[in-house]
């Protein structure tokens, strides 16, 4: 197996491992998530408990499982409405270009001139902390980057021979734009938006972690990090699963980014 | 060459407008009236009028917008709400801890990832190649926090050798800071390796294809020589460009390591002005913050044409 294979299939892997444990959390967890228990306080992993219980009694595992739902459902939807305008905004600047391309571009690189942490910091201030409040926040601070990748691939097609034959045989320009312009840009999306993926794990689990994320008593594996910190002398395991659990699914994403690019993107190829 | 900086620092100014103008329509999106705030609830109708007419918000948006731009420009932030103290002070104060942090970790991870990668770029394929991305891609995935809180379960509690949290001023006692500095620098710097590492290697692969590597090698250059006289400035400048971006994300994004280790700094109080929902504070931390990324990047790109002539010459 090649080093690209290799990591492809690590990767795929390790996705595929958070997805089912995210799957599983919505409809079982070993016990209730949000369930105390004083009597087991802060118990060690065993085989009644085994990635232990908090500071509350409540069972480790069953917190990271749920956690590890909340965490992938707002990635996703996050990666998609930021997807979704990003491309949509994108082919439109793109493939029209003149006046209405410059204003759109001009507000997309005042967007991009943020950091992104710091634009979703921004924005959690207006819109709150909440579950869709991150939503939001996070797909407007990342779509701007969608917008500039799908706008670069769309300017470069337009000018392509199949797509000046489609205009000619008498094609109008939506049909022109749906049929041949988009489905070319599908792989540099891909690239994108699995990269994104991280980022916004990344980036959810460090709102949460600052107290900006989705709110206690509900697990993310942000809140979880972030309750474990008063008791990392006495139980380390608060600190170490959420954060393994962050790292593979990080490390999973990036090594399957990676593959992905190599093998979607031509210009990378040689590079592997 | 000057025509190039002249070009590049137009266009900053109206991207520093329009950032300005973006940080001024965001903090008033906010939901609550900013003057109830400060008055707090036993405010009674009058002086919370008197207070909306000292702040300037009866008058129309535009007119807001060049009355505190105006002040701004004079590099006054207005007063925080929390603090009672003048926001640009609260900023320089803390800007100052935050640099402390930021600066060495960018730097010695660019010191030590740059060599890093063009070896890997260099044995490509190899053991060598394959242990270091893989290093590289792993630092890459552990969050900041979680290595911070690692080091610190493990240097600090366990072994010893470190201060817990904590923070001491530079100027108080220099060798007391320096040990309070070490894990959070660290902490980013292992974070950093991973980025850097792998744009550099990626970056050089592109140049080793190029023809005059390949021109350079026949005439009989050594390895060494092909590397850093030829391959390295064309390299570094994707590399260049990336640490522009990674100074300016970290102004916000060090918060996190601020929170593990209890630092007064920048990140930590942006984030402590939206749970108090301090308005002037959030505008002129979201300003300052903005700003610098824009500035750092204009420097970085004003000293691109070191690396790659072509940039100033088109």
């Amino acid at each position: 197996m090649n080093r690209r294979s290799l990591s492809f299939w690590l990767g795929a892997g390790l996705v595929s491992v958070v997805v089912v444990v995210a799957l599983l959390a919505t409809f079982w967890t070993p016990y209730d998530p949000l369930k105390l228990d004083f009597k087991t306080r802060l118990a060690a992993p065993g085989w009644q408990h085994w990635m232990g219980t908090d500071e509350l009694g409540r069972d480790v595992l069953s917190r990271l499982m749920r956690g590890t739902a909340t965490s992938i459902r707002i990635s996703l939807s996050t990666v998609f409405l930021a997807t979704f305008f990003g491309v949509l905004i994108g082919a439109l600047s793109g493939y029209l270009r003149g006046w209405p391309d410059r204003i759109l571009m001009a507000i997309n690189d005042a967007l991009l001139a943020f950091p992104g942490l710091l634009m979703a910091l921004g924005l959690l201030a207006v819109f709150g902390a909440s579950t869709s409040g991150i939503i939001i926040a996070l797909a407007l601070a990342y779509a701007s980057s969608v917008v500039r990748v799908v706008r670069g691939t769309v300017l470069g097609l337009r000018e392509r021979d199949f797509v000046r034959a489609s205009r000619v045989m008498g094609n109008s320009e939506t049909y022109t734009l749906l049929r041949h312009v988009l489905p070319n840009c599908i792989a540099p999306v891909i690239v994108m938006a699995t990269s994104m993926c991280g980022w916004i794990i990344l980036a959810e689990s460090s709102l949460s972690f600052l107290g900006l994320g989705v709110a206690p008593p509900a697990p993310t594996w942000g809140n979880m990090l972030a309750g474990s910190r008063s008791y990392v002398s006495q139980a380390a395991w608060l600190a170490i699963f959420p954060g393994l659990a962050i790292s593979l699914a990080l490390l999973g994403i990036n090594l399957l980014g990676d593959a992905l690019r190599d093998r979607l993107d031509p210009r990378m190829r040689r590079r592997v | 060459m000057w025509k190039f900086a002249a070009t590049r620092i137009g266009m900053a100014i109206p991207t520093l407008v329009i950032v300005a103008l973006a940080v001024f329509i965001l903090v008033r999106l906010i939901p609550g009236d900013p003057a109830a705030l400060m008055l707090g609830d036993s405010a009674d109708a009058a002086s919370l009028a008197a207070l909306r007419e000292q702040l300037g918000l009866n008058a129309s948006l535009p007119t807001q917008f060049l009355v505190w731009s105006g002040h701004v420009l004079q590099g006054d932030l207005g007063q925080s709400i929390s603090n009672r103290q003048p926001v640009a002070a609260l900023i320089w104060e803390r800007f100052a801890v935050s640099a402390q942090i930021v600066l060495p970790a960018v730097l010695l991870a660019t010191l030590v990832a740059v060599p890093l990668g063009m070896l890997a770029a260099w044995r490509q394929g190899r053991l060598t190649d394959l242990a270091l991305v893989a290093t590289a891609t792993l630092l890459l995935s552990l969050p900041a926090f979680w290595m911070g809180l690692l080091l610190l379960m493990f240097f600090a509690l366990k072994l010893g050798w470190f201060p817990v949290v904590g923070f001491v001023a530079f100027g108080e006692n220099p060798q007391q800071a320096l040990l309070y500095l070490v894990l959070p620098i660290t902490t980013l710097l292992l974070h950093e390796i991973g980025v850097i590492l792998r744009m550099t290697r990626a970056s050089t692969l592109e140049v080793l294809h190029l023809d005059y590597i390949t021109h350079a090698r026949a005439k009989g250059l050594s390895e060494m020589t092909v590397m850093l006289r030829h391959a390295f400035k064309s390299a570094f400048g994707p590399t260049w460009t990336l640490l522009g971006l990674i100074l300016g994300n970290l102004l916000a994004g060090v918060a996190v390591i601020e929170t593990v280790f209890t630092i007064p700094g920048l990140g930590r109080l942006l984030v402590d002005a939206i749970f108090a929902r301090d308005y002037p504070l959030i505008q002129g931390c979201l300003l300052f913050i903005a700003s610098i990324y824009v500035l750092v990047n204009l420097f970085v790109d004003l000293l691109y044409p070191i690396f790659d002539p072509r940039v100033a010459a088109s």
